[in-house]
């Protein structure tokens, strides 16, 4: 809301803003240096990850070949785009209802929210997938409804831990957050949907976004509760990878890796650019 | 106040099909669907160790028979086990581990192979043919097998190790070998808490509290010692220096040694081993169970299986096949051991088994 | 409010208003209710259910024995070390995180937007993958482990240490940690910051009475979202720690996994989910006011 003149008086002077400036540097190549180490040995021509034996794309040639690889990336990004849309949706209504209103059985809600959360990968990995098991044929006699197949159970159960994790995130950012603005807003418009859209939502947005990366990055990241949920032929590339490493981790793996990385960079800046055209085209 | 309590209804009656139903799907009808030999009733969903599989057979197959094949893969035994027990799963054919085999087949997670579909059984080995995981093979038909034994960087120790298991786990044989630190254990009770119990002399399906005690205290001493518990890069970490002795099955053992610069060994030790067979079954709720058959016919047969064998190093159990193995798998002795004797099945020790897992966990806290 | 002029009419908009509040929680709580509270209560009846010999969990014979086992020292001793652990890890995500988030607030927006997808876009490759590119950086002859012997900050081989599992850990969780303090951070109204500085001319108790207590509620989540699943890991303790310490993740694993023991898993999974819940709310009700 302060855009523009936040930066000059909020960063600190002197020696402090280049020691901010130095730690941040560092604690990014903290982030990087196991992607640095990861894309180098997909070059690497032997199949042992950590022994340099000379450069080759031959890990690449496989990846192409490798039919399977491929899908599973598909599903991936299916089932990442499917369950960050549903939680960031859901997880912020969650919050703005925690936050900004009063209702009956709120507590215990407040409190199941958080259980996801909470819960250790593997025994929500289990419950789910006993859930799945049981509750098949109830799901099952939905008409056109398939659990045995296609990715609805990697949904479903993404977005059952993601809601929570969105509404942490936005309820950070609302918590403290003055709600005069909102009841003005409120009193002018007197529509709800509007105060939310035009008022409530930007003000929100940059707890939004950090909920929707913390999404995308645990449904792509998510190991355990995946490889109990997943369906036939449903395979996400996550957990593909935890089964190829019983023979060892091949550099294919970081094949796969570098190519993921290299096509989120590329989404990145693309959807950066066309911000850019589209504010500077508003701007005149 | 109303919506709640349509809310909590509706929560009940959720709850409560979701009981029913369970209970029902227990009652499994016995007889199951006949299947004639080579006869197919859709597409195969197969579920698989990962890199276990030949593609160009699954290529054949499909050609062979005009239906298609989904290939998914696990990483154990025990994540396969938990996926399919719930029922439901939409896999046909798996292919457990002997010890996993006598659980499914008590919990009745799969079917009886039905010989007309599946003559081709004929052509497995007589060693293989009534193994004590499933009397008479009746319901599991042998994949691969291999063995469980010690790797070990001879560049670093010289050839003249002794074949024992106390190179994991004897404090002067490590100090003799420079080993402290640089051993590697599998992460996994039964293997590991089994390889002491070998070393101690005692059988490897011990239920005696007091011999696990025993190997308990072994691992617990040799803890200090060891690098690394772990089931997956064991063979890597000797190739890459970080470690010299590693635990582990055959096969990845002779995949990674390939690579490296230094001279490499690999043995059963002389105590005795593991050895595991790998088998394939047939789910008892599989959607296509006669395709099922006809795939399990198909790696059966003597050339087929000869192909698996050259594919991914592990040792076949079909006799017919070996005139179509490469001469060099079948003399490598890290394939196909020289001395059989000594190998034990691990088997399911039903109520015991967990004691086994808690013994690991006292050894490492 | 002064519209509301007789309590009948004050109660009736109150009453709406917080009817529209349920209504827009009712849709996540309905999806928690069918896909998280309903599979939550299997795990609650497994862990007073039976193991049969084959290791199924079977709802018959319904008894306390799971919950009997968790007083044993093997559990106690790995219970600590956990959340000693947990507790290291979230202080070093805190300490790294903060002037992370805090740098990241003072930049133009669009160099903000960059600057945050940078912090993720590693945590799209794979977690395994990246775990284990980890273990090249920190083997014997690894580039961590020469830079920090080579900086003489003392042996830098602590590949298999409990060393490596947190810092395994504070990589794997620390955008968990950045996320909500970027985001209550950056939300800070600056003329306050200035206010401040005039009033007390230092830049560090500016920071102290102004910055810190507006960035707590994005602390307190960012902790929780570090700790939690620090204490339940077991995916970097095994790769980067050798699993040679027991901690809790692992330990619930093996209970499900190998030992197949539904129910002991499944009681354990009820103690801790108790116990961290009542600790997060404490400590939720706590942070908003005085951390």
């Amino acid at each position: 809301m302060t855009k523009g003149v936040a930066h000059s008086t909020a960063e600190p002077m002197g020696l402090s803003r280049w020691l901010l400036r130095g730690h941040s540097a560092v604690v990014y190549a903290f982030f990087y240096a196991p992607i640095f180490v990861l894309a180098f040995y997909s070059f690497n021509s032997s199949q042992i990850v950590g022994k340099w034996s000379g450069f080759s794309l031959r890990w690449y040639g496989d990846f192409l070949e490798n039919e399977n690889i491929q899908e599973s990336i598909w599903i991936s990004v299916k089932v990442c785009i499917a369950s960050t849309l549903i939680s960031v949706v859901l997880g912020t209504l969650a919050a703005l209802s925690i936050e900004r209103f009063r209702w009956w059985g709120q507590k215990a809600f407040d409190a199941v929210l958080y259980l996801p959360i909470i819960i250790p990968d593997v025994t929500m990995a289990v419950m789910m997938m006993v859930f799945f098991g049981e509750a098949a044929e109830l799901f099952n006699a939905i008409p056109g409804v398939d659990l045995t197949q296609g990715v609805e159970k990697l949904v479903l159960s993404h977005v059952a831990f993601n809601i929570s994790f969105v509404s942490v995130v936005v309820r950070a950012r609302l918590a403290n957050l003055d709600a005069t603005m909102e009841e003005a807003a409120a009193d002018l418009y007197a529509n709800g949907w509007q105060t939310f859209r035009h008022v409530t939502l930007p003000l929100i947005m940059p707890g939004v976004l950090g909920g929707a990366l913390l999404a995308i990055t645990l449904s792509l990241d998510d190991v355990v509760v995946s490889s109990f949920v997943s369906a036939v032929g449903a395979t996400p590339v996550s957990v593909y990878v935890f089964g190829m490493l019983r023979k060892g981790v091949s550099p294919l793996i970081n094949a796969v890796s570098v190519v993921i990385l290299a096509a989120s960079m590329a989404l990145v800046v693309a959807s950066l650019v066309l911000e850019r055209v589209t504010s500077s085209q508003k701007g005149k | 106040m109303r919506k709640w309590i349509r809310l909590l209804a509706l929560f009940g009656a959720f709850s409560l099909i979701a009981v029913v139903t369970g209970c029902g799907s227990d009652e499994e009808s016995s007889a199951f669907k006949l299947c004639a030999e080579g006869e197919t009733d859709g597409n195969l969903n197969f579920y698989n160790w990962s890199e276990y599989m030949d593609p160009d057979l699954i290529a054949a197959f499909q050609d062979q028979h005009g239906v298609s094949v989904t290939e998914d893969f696990y990483p154990s035994n025990e994540e396969m086990h938990g996926k399919i027990g719930v029922g439901n799963s939409g896999y046909d054919l798996i292919v457990p581990s002997d010890y996993m085999v006598s659980i499914l087949i008590s919990d009745e997670l799969i079917q009886p192979i039905q010989a007309a579909a599946v003559p081709n059984q004929a052509n497995i080995a007589e060693r293989f043919g009534d193994p004590p995981y499933d009397p008479g093979a009746i319901y599991t038909a042998a994949y691969q097998w291999g063995t469980t034994g010690v790797g070990v960087d001879t560049g670093v120790t010289g050839e003249d190790v002794p074949h024992t298991w106390g190179l994991l786990f004897d404090s002067g044989l490590a100090e003799q070998y420079g080993l402290s630190g640089k051993i590697s254990l599998l992460d996994d009770p039964r293997e590991t808490v089994g390889a002491a119990l070998k070393y101690l002399g005692y059988s490897l399906n011990s239920t005696s509290a007091d011999e696990l005690a025993e190997a308990e205290a072994v691992i617990a001493n040799a803890v200090s010692r060891i690098a690394a518990f772990d089931s997956d890069q064991y063979s890597e970490l000797i190739v890459m220096g970080e470690t010299v002795v590693g635990h582990g099955y055959s096969g990845n053992f002779l995949w990674d040694f390939e690579e490296g610069d230094s001279t490499y060994d690999y043995f059963v030790p002389d105590e005795g081993g593991t050895i595991w067979v790998d088998n394939m079954a047939v789910l008892a709720d599989a959607p296509h169970p006669c395709t099922a058959f006809a795939f399990m016919n198909f790696l059966l047969d003597a050339e087929n299986g000869a192909q698996l064998t050259n594919y991914n190093w592990y040792a076949s159990p079909n006799a017919a096949s070996e005139p179509h193995i490469d001469q060099e798998v079948l003399d490598n002795p890290i394939i196909y051991p020289t001395d059989m004797s000594k190998l034990e099945f691990i088997e399911d020790t039903g109520d015991f088994e967990i004691n086994y897992t808690d013994a690991l966990s006292r050894a490492r806290s | 409010m002064t519209v509301a002029a007789t309590p009948g009419l004050e109660y009736q908009a109150e009453r709406a208003r917080s009817r529209r509040g349920f209504l827009l929680g009712l849709p996540a709580v309905i999806y928690l209710l069918v896909f998280f509270v309903i599979p939550l209560g299997i795990v609650v009846a497994y862990s007073f259910a039976t193991r049969t010999r084959t290791g199924r969990t079977e709802l018959t014979d319904w008894n306390i024995d799971a919950y009997g086992r968790l007083g044993e020292s093997v559990v106690r001793a790995v219970a600590f070390r956990s959340l000693w652990i947990a507790a290291v890890s979230t202080i070093i995500c805190l300490v790294l995180a903060y002037p992370l988030a805090y740098f990241i607030s003072t930049r133009r927006p669009v160099t903000r937007n960059l600057l945050l997808v940078g912090v993720m876009i590693p945590f799209w490759s794979n977690f395994l993958i990246r775990t284990y590119a980890w273990r090249v950086l920190l083997d014997s002859d690894g580039i961590f482990t020469q830079v920090v012997s080579g900086l003489g900050l003392g042996d830098g081989r602590i590949l298999f240490t409990s060393k490596a599992v947190i810092l395994g850990l504070v990589y794997g969780y620390l955008p968990f940690m950045v996320l909500p303090l970027y985001a209550s951070i950056e939300r800070i109204d600056w003329s306050l910051v200035e206010g401040a500085r005039d009033l007390y001319a230092s830049g560090w108790t500016a920071f102290r009475r102004v910055v810190w207590p507006l960035s707590r509620p994005g602390v307190v989540a960012g902790s929780i979202l570090v700790f939690v699943p620090s204490f339940g890991a077991y995916v970097t303790p095994a790769i980067l720690g050798g699993n040679k310490k027991g901690l809790m993740g692992s330990y619930i694993v093996d209970q499900f996994m190998d030992a197949r023991n539904g129910p002991l898993g499944a009681s354990l999974s009820v103690v801790v989910l108790a116990v961290m819940l009542v600790g997060t709310l404490v400590y939720f009700r706590q942070g908003g006011r005085n951390l």
